[in-house]
């Protein structure tokens, strides 16, 4: 399996964007924001366009308009988290523009749907090259250390606002760091490993280390380990069933594990009565 | 010139099932903003890819694949909703769970079905002018049944969402409701998903009640005015779209997004002066 470079490319940016998703997920579930990771991850899909429409580098248009729209989230609400109602409208608009856009690229493009031009600013875990990869996998442990350098004051922020304020810990700068963080690793990740996966690592393996009741660096270690684990365990699954799309191995691990963690904790209630 | 909208029965179509949309859309989503379901209603949405992708493989109306993709999704969303259990802290993590098995499974479908799928451009964009007399007839009906059931409900779930542990103490069976408002919902995303496409549900489920819910927060009016928004946006939003080459969908988010930003402004002002 190893004699094919697509695999390895695969295992060589896969596992930085796992471990970066499951450290920054782990707060991101804390703080319940796994719906601004999802609009983000849509956001960073209409950049993409809105780059091809206007010439300029993909990458371009995915890390600025993301970025953005993180500040904007932060901006926004109280403590550095938005709303759930403000992200909904907002990304309701920023989708309708690029419903817009994918309009104008078809025209640009010499007719079609727009959607083929489209779906080529998209990657897959299958498809990276060699550059690519290495690229994915500096920016997502980049992103994974500065995750583990805010770690401290940022888990105290989330869990008491109102002390830690009152200790003196920048809570709105640490929310808006921590989004800031996901808009990079979305940023990177949709165009290296496509958009699905990312909300899947985010979710799954933190929420399953969140059931699991740990304390929060044993619950970091097991969010980032499970995140790993499913996607070397995914890119081998769908390296044997050809018809199986790596994504798709990815998250069903990734959601199993969630799945068993949810009746481990159910039938630990039980038994505690 | 504006006579000359109806002379044509695809625009009268496209009108009379906006409208239907349109009121079913803002007064289940009036309950949806007073709750804090957005995620979930957008996690609804993104089951019209594997409902469609589901219906292709297996040969049957993409239609159907819609209500039944949601319809499941919204079963496993209740099951995680347990009324002892909420907003605990995993509850965004299973709801961004729940979207990436459905995206998931869509590739999944995709990928058995050797990736064909007709109507990708609908799937998105929505049919708004493309509307049969079937379809709008079986828009009426559904938008008929699920805002009855809607009624029947509407006074003790506004009483389980604003006061659940009053609501529970006072006898109302709230975990049900939790489970007969997810159905409702997913019924009607699925409805709304045919016309204004899957990633622009949120146009008319969020921004309008939204916007009445700045205004209002008396349960009557507040609906009432929602559903005036909502059928105010699609009506304008398909207007322009007669006359110009840019799509329905970034009209009516354009629309929902303005008034939106406009009556936050309106408040905003009214509060400092």
């Amino acid at each position: 399996m190893f004699g094919h470079e697509f695999i390895r490319n695969a295992y060589l940016a896969g596992t930085p964007v796992a471990l970066a998703c499951g450290v920054v997920g782990w707060f991101v579930v804390l703080r319940r924001q796994v719906f601004a990771s999802d609009a983000l991850s849509h956001v960073a899909f209409v950049g993409a366009i809105a780059a091809a429409v206007l010439g300029l580098d993909v990458r371009v248009g995915l890390f600025v308009l993301t970025l953005a729209v993180a500040a904007g989230m932060a901006g926004l609400g109280r403590a550095g988290a938005a709303d759930d109602v403000v992200i909904g409208t907002v990304f309701a608009w920023i989708l309708g523009i690029g419903i817009l856009l994918i309009t104008v690229l078809a025209t640009s493009s010499g007719g079609g749907n727009g959607l083929t031009p489209a779906s080529t600013l998209f990657g897959s875990i299958f498809s990276l090259t060699a550059g690519a990869a290495r690229l994915a996998a500096v920016i997502a442990l980049a992103v994974t250390a500065g995750a583990l350098l805010i770690a401290r004051p940022l888990l105290f922020a989330s869990l008491d606002a109102e002390l830690a304020r009152v200790r003196g810990v920048p809570v709105r700068a640490l929310g808006a760091m921590l989004l800031a963080l996901l808009a990079i690793v979305t940023a990177e990740s949709t165009q290296a490993v496509g958009a699905l996966l990312l909300l899947g690592l985010i979710a799954a393996p933190a929420g399953a280390a969140h059931q699991l009741a740990l304390s929060p660096q044993a619950g970091l270690a097991v969010s980032a380990a499970i995140a790993v684990a499913a996607t070397w365990g995914g890119i081998a699954l769908a390296y044997a069933i050809p018809a199986l799309p790596p994504s798709t191995a990815i998250i069903a691990l990734a959601a199993a594990a969630y799945g068993a963690s949810a009746l481990f904790r159910s039938s630990a209630v039980l038994r505690s009565g | 010139m504006i006579g000359q909208l109806f002379q044509y029965p695809f625009m009268v179509h496209a009108l009379e099932a906006g409208t239907a949309v349109a009121v079913l859309a803002a007064s289940v989503g009036w309950f949806v903003v007073q709750r804090r379901q957005a995620f979930t209603g957008h996690t609804l949405s993104v089951m019209a890819f594997p409902g469609a992708a589901g219906a292709a493989l297996a040969g049957a109306p993409t239609t159907l694949g819609y209500y039944v993709a949601c319809l499941v999704a919204a079963l496993a969303l209740g099951r995680s909703r347990r009324p002892q259990a909420r907003g605990y802290v995993g509850e965004s993590a299973t709801v961004g769970t729940v979207q990436a098995v459905g995206l998931a499974l869509g590739f999944l479908f995709l990928s058995l079905n050797h990736a064909v799928l007709d109507g990708l451009e609908t799937l998105l964009f929505g049919t708004f002018l493309g509307v049969s007399q079937g379809q709008v007839v079986t828009l009426f009906v559904v938008a008929a049944v699920t805002l009855a059931a809607l009624a029947v409900v509407g006074r003790p779930l506004l009483f389980a969402t604003v006061d659940p542990v009053l609501a529970r103490a006072r006898g109302v069976p709230v975990a049900v409701l939790d489970l007969a408002f997810l159905l409702i919902l997913a019924v009607a995303v699925a409805a709304t998903t045919q016309i204004t496409g899957a990633l622009l549900v949120f146009a008319l489920l969020i921004a309008p009640p939204a916007t009445a819910q700045l205004i209002t927060m008396r349960p009557l009016p507040g609906l009432l005015l929602s559903i005036a928004l909502a059928i105010a946006i699609a009506w304008l939003a398909l207007g322009i779209a007669y006359f110009s080459i840019y799509p329905v969908g970034f009209y009516t988010t354009t629309f929902a997004f303005a008034v939106y930003v406009l009556v936050r402004m309106g408040r905003w002002i009214a509060s400092r002066g």
